[in-house]
Order: structure tokens, then C-alpha cells, then sequence
């Protein structure tokens, strides 16, 4: 039987958005596979051009409705380079919490479109009763549960209500319990779960690297790169922490990516305890920005599903003359038939959807 | 291609203290003079300016001995009077990035693709020329990648049809109201 391409998308259950993966097969072997984006194209780097520098933060939101809040905080970053401008540090400390609060909420939407795509329904369900508890978090901190408008050019736009330090401390400590004894058990221990994804969607370190995978698909290939850690932004140099990464045998498949995103759950929530105890309990939080500037400013922070990078440049104006989006998913998705390749058609959900997709952040 | 980083130092995952003046000074030595402009702007952030003649021979220079190996992002950007193609290529086992600026002029918007040593240029290349309309010249598949195949135009240039004017609050504050 000759070779032929199918079309995974764009409207398919496997794809968790808009985009398509045309596979070639070769009976049930995959062969070659040719991702198409752009569905999405709304022309953010053009509309950032024409509204002000704090407007774009509504913009930036939007990025990925999943991780609102990290986008907005590398766009604000990138600003705050430009203008030459630090947030106080309470106004940092807050940061790192939303960032962590943020990033919790978008892994466990990530583990929750990962357990049906194994047909793991219990997953689905568990993983968003979970995320609930973040988002209720994120709206007593933000006023909103997503695309929250959160992190401002200096700082953040409020401050931490009176009761939050302990509403967040319960929350965590349920959660952690929940993590330990569920979420353990129906995942990583699942030998079924275990068979569908070992082995699966392989990527060389040095094919990673150079593909430009970033984030915990590339910890998962044993790589120890945490921009966190790399390169501290905010004040995640005083936090101790230690990044997720894959240190065993059959490095980069899509258990290895799955354990190092799982992990980093538990380490995220050692992080905003840490934040919360280290945190200056009072203090200015936010600085006034500048209405214009000149120059460029980049910032590159570690995203929930990889290296976010902002590249600004300021013409004199309100506004930025030239706004470049570096989305980690697009360059990860430049990879993504290089995991499938020899792999059989059946397995090709179990790999794109351990990738962790967003479309939105992808097609900018 | 993909596999001749056997030599990489140890990736640590921390940053090293000091690595910026490093390459600085391995550029400066490399190349001298073609470096229009070079300097440390921030910890772990180095700065060149070159012209598009020089872009293959500079970026060979930083991965094969200087192991950048992360070419992290490409974005081209309209000057009116001319264009520029900026590279953020990072150094995974010192956390230093390296940002290269080169220039390209308007009349003849091409310089190399670098997809023969970085394959992440491949998607980022298609990108920018989708966009910005610059011609990476040796790219094995330069076509639209976010917009349709039958798109006519590169709309982040700074000629392409724009909503030029600006929400009505800032307007009057511009014009000297509140």
C-alpha cells in the first residue's frame, strides 16, 4: 500500500485548538508529518504597534488564555528593560506569586486535555476540580479568573487582599495531598497510562537544542535549562527551588515530558509558599511608568510551556514601534515530526498532546 | 549538523558570572572591525551590530567555538530606511545571550538563512518573511507560514495599511488636555 497524508486537524479531538498536523503514513507507521498554523493569526505585533505601552497588556493577556499572566508579565518585563524602570520588590515578590499561581492553573489544563487524549476521563475531571482552586486564587488576587489584566509596566495593578496568604496556604496544602495520592496513583503509577506514553515521541537532546525546543519538553530531554535559574528575573534568585528535569534513562519521550510538567507542579507550589513567607508584608508594590521612551528591551522568562521572549523597541512615542513575540509552542511545533516519525499513528495523540499546544501563543 | 555539539561544556543551569565580557572580547578579537557596534548592555546580554556580509561567518564563529547553541529568536524590523534582521542566540551552559543586529538595505530586503546551522531558524525565518517580507536566501522552504498562501502583502512593514489613529483619550491628552 502506498504512502499518503492524512489530515489531524484542524478540527480533530487531538488537536486542544485550532491547527492541523498533516501525517504521512506508511500503513500504520508514521513517516513524515508537516504541521500547519495560522488559524489563528489575529496580528498582534502589528495591533501592539498602534495602542500604548500599558494597553497591550489587555493584548498580551490573550496570548494564551491558559497562562495570561506569565505573557503579560514578559511583555511587562521587556517594557520595564526598555524604560530602564524596577518594580519595588513587594511588587516583585507578587509577581512571582501570580507567575506560579498561573503556571499551576496551566499545567493542570494541560493534564486535564492530556487524561482523555489517553482515554484517561478521570483526568479530565480531577485535574479541573483542582484548577478550580487556583483560579478562585488568581480572582481574590486579580479580580478576575482568566485573562486577568494583572501585571502592569512597574509593577502590578493591586495588592494582595488581607486574607490571601492564608486562603493560598490551605489551598496549596489540599492540593499537595490531592497530588501525592490521586493524581499519582491514576497517572504515574497507571500501568496502562505508563504503556500508552514510554517510549513514545523520542527527541534527541541535541536535536532539542537545536530545534529550539525550550521549557519541560526540553528538561525532559535531561537538559538542565530553567530560565528561572539561567537567568533569574524578579526575585527568583532568593528562592530555593529546583528545576524539573528528566535525569534517567530513555530521556525525551512523552512520559519523560509528562513527569518533568507533573513535577514541576509540586515545585511551583514549594515556590509560592517560599514567596509567601519571604515576602516584604507591606511596601509600595507598583512605580510610576514613564508615558514614552526610546530604546529596546528584551526580557525572556520561563513560561509555562517554555521560553517566552519580548523583544521591544521604543521610537520616542507612546507606543512601541516594533513589538516581537517569541513563542515557545511555534518553535517547539517546528520539532514536533521529528518526535513522530516511526511512530505508529495511534501514538501520535499521545505525543502532540504531551507537547502541551497553544494555539493562541503559537499564531500570535 | 544537528548532532556536532558533542564538545558543549556541561550545561549547569546556572548562570555564569562575567561570561558577557568573555564573548565580547572573543568577538572583538574574531572580528574587529566588521563589528560596527559591540557592547555589553546588561549581565548575560551582549550587543553587535554587523553588516548582512558578515551574518554566516559571525554566527558560525559563535556556536562552533563559542557554543551558542540556541538560536532563540529572529525578528526582522522595519527602519524606513533600511532593514534589520536581530538574532537572540543563547548560550545554554552560561545563561549568555547574544543579540545580533544586522542590517540589511531597503532596496534589497535578503541576507543568508541560517537554517543550515540552526534548524529552529527554519519556522522563526518563515515567520519574519511572512511578515516583514525579508528574504532569508538558502532557506529550503521559504513560504507563508501564519498568513494565507495567497497573501499579497507583508503587513508589519511600516508602508503596509495600518489604523493609524489612536483611541481618542490619548489624542487629547497628546493635544495638551489631561
Amino acid at each position: 500500500m502506498p504512502e499518503f497524508w492524512i489530515n489531524m486537524g484542524p478540527q480533530h479531538p487531538m488537536t486542544h485548538g485550532l491547527w492541523n498536523m498533516k501525517v504521512k503514513v506508511d500503513g500504520e507507521t508514521v513517516t513524515d508529518a508537516k504541521p500547519e498554523i495560522g488559524y489563528l493569526h489575529r496580528g498582534y505585533e502589528k495591533i501592539m504597534e498602534v495602542r500604548e505601552f500599558q494597553k497591550n497588556v489587555v493584548l498580551t493577556d490573550r496570548l494564551c488564555y491558559v497562562s495570561s499572566i506569565t505573557w503579560s508579565h514578559a511583555y511587562c518585563l521587556a517594557v520595564e528593560k526598555m524604560m530602564g524602570i524596577e518594580t519595588p520588590e513587594r511588587g516583585q515578590w507578587i509577581r512571582v506569586v501570580s507567575l506560579e499561581l498561573q503556571r499551576i492553573a496551566s499545567h493542570l489544563m494541560w493534564l486535564a486535555a492530556y487524561g482523555p487524549d489517553l482515554g484517561l476521563l478521570t483526568g479530565l475531571l480531577w485535574a479541573l476540580r483542582e484548577r478550580e482552586l487556583f483560579l478562585d486564587l488568581i480572582q481574590l488576587m486579580s479580580g478576575a479568573r482568566m485573562n486577568q489584566n494583572y501585571p502592569r509596566v512597574g509593577g502590578v495593578r493591586n495588592d494582595l487582599p488581607e486574607n490571601f496568604e492564608a486562603m493560598c496556604r490551605r489551598s496549596i496544602e489540599h492540593f499537595l495531598k490531592k497530588v501525592d495520592n490521586e493524581y499519582q496513583r491514576v497517572f504515574q503509577e497507571s500501568k496502562v497510562f505508563r504503556m500508552r506514553t514510554e517510549g513514545v515521541g523520542r527527541i534527541s537532546a541535541a536535536d532539542a537544542i537545536n530545534w529550539g525546543v525550550t521549557g519541560p519538553n526540553l528538561r525532559a530531554c535531561g537538559v538542565n535549562v530553567d530560565l528561572r535559574r539561567l537567568d533569574p528575573y524578579e526575585t527568583y534568585e532568593q528562592i530555593d527551588f529546583e528545576p524539573q528535569v528528566w535525569h534517567d534513562g530513555g530521556a525525551g519521550d512523552s512520559y519523560a515530558r509528562f513527569i518533568c510538567r507533573f513535577n514541576e507542579l509540586r515545585e511551583s507550589c514549594q515556590i509560592i509558599l517560599q514567596a509567601l513567607e519571604k515576602m516584604p508584608k507591606s511596601g509600595a508594590y507598583r512605580v510610576k511608568a514613564p508615558r514614552r521612551a526610546e530604546g529596546e528591551g528584551y526580557a525572556k522568562t520561563e513560561d509555562s510551556r517554555g521560553e517566552a521572549l519580548f523583544y521591544v523597541i521604543g521610537d520616542g512615542d507612546d507606543r512601541p514601534y516594533r513589538v516581537k513575540i517569541r513563542s515557545p509552542v511555534f518553535c517547539t511545533m517546528a520539532a514536533t515530526p521529528l518526535m513522530l516519525r516511526g511512530n505508529k499513528l495511534a501514538d501520535s495523540v499521545a505525543i502532540l498532546g504531551s507537547v502541551d499546544v497553544c494555539v493562541g501563543e503559537m499564531d500570535k | 549538523m544537528t548532532t556536532a555539539v558533542a564538545q558543549a561544556p556541561q550545561i549547569t543551569g546556572r548562570p555564569v558570572p562575567g561570561a558577557e565580557k568573555e564573548v565580547l572580547s572573543q568577538l572583538k578579537g574574531a572580528f574587529g572591525s566588521k563589528l560596527k557596534t559591540a557592547k555589553v548592555v546588561r549581565d548575560r546580554l551582549v550587543e553587535i551590530v554587523i553588516d548582512r556580509s558578515d551574518l554566516i561567518p559571525v554566527c558560525t564563529f559563535l556556536k562552533n567555538s563559542l557554543g551558542f547553541e540556541h538560536l532563540s529568536c529572529v525578528t526582522a524590523v522595519d527602519w524606513k530606511d533600511h532593514f534589520e534582521s536581530i538574532y537572540h542566540i543563547e548560550n545554554y551552559a552560561t545563561g549568555c545571550m547574544v543579540q545580533v543586529n544586522a542590517q540589511i538595505p531597503y532596496d534589497d530586503p535578503k541576507i543568508a538563512s541560517l537554517t543550515g546551522l540552526w534548524h529552529a531558524a527554519d519556522f522563526l525565518e518563515r515567520e519574519m518573511w511572512d511578515l516583514m517580507g525579508v528574504e532569508y536566501t538558502g532557506h529550503p522552504n521559504l513560504t507563508r507560514i501564519l498568513l494565507p498562501e495567497d497573501f499579497r502583502f507583508h503587513p508589519l512593514r511600516k508602508d503596509f495599511a495600518q489604523e493609524v489613529d489612536r483611541q481618542y483619550i490619548t489624542r487629547r491628552k497628546l493635544r495638551g488636555g489631561k
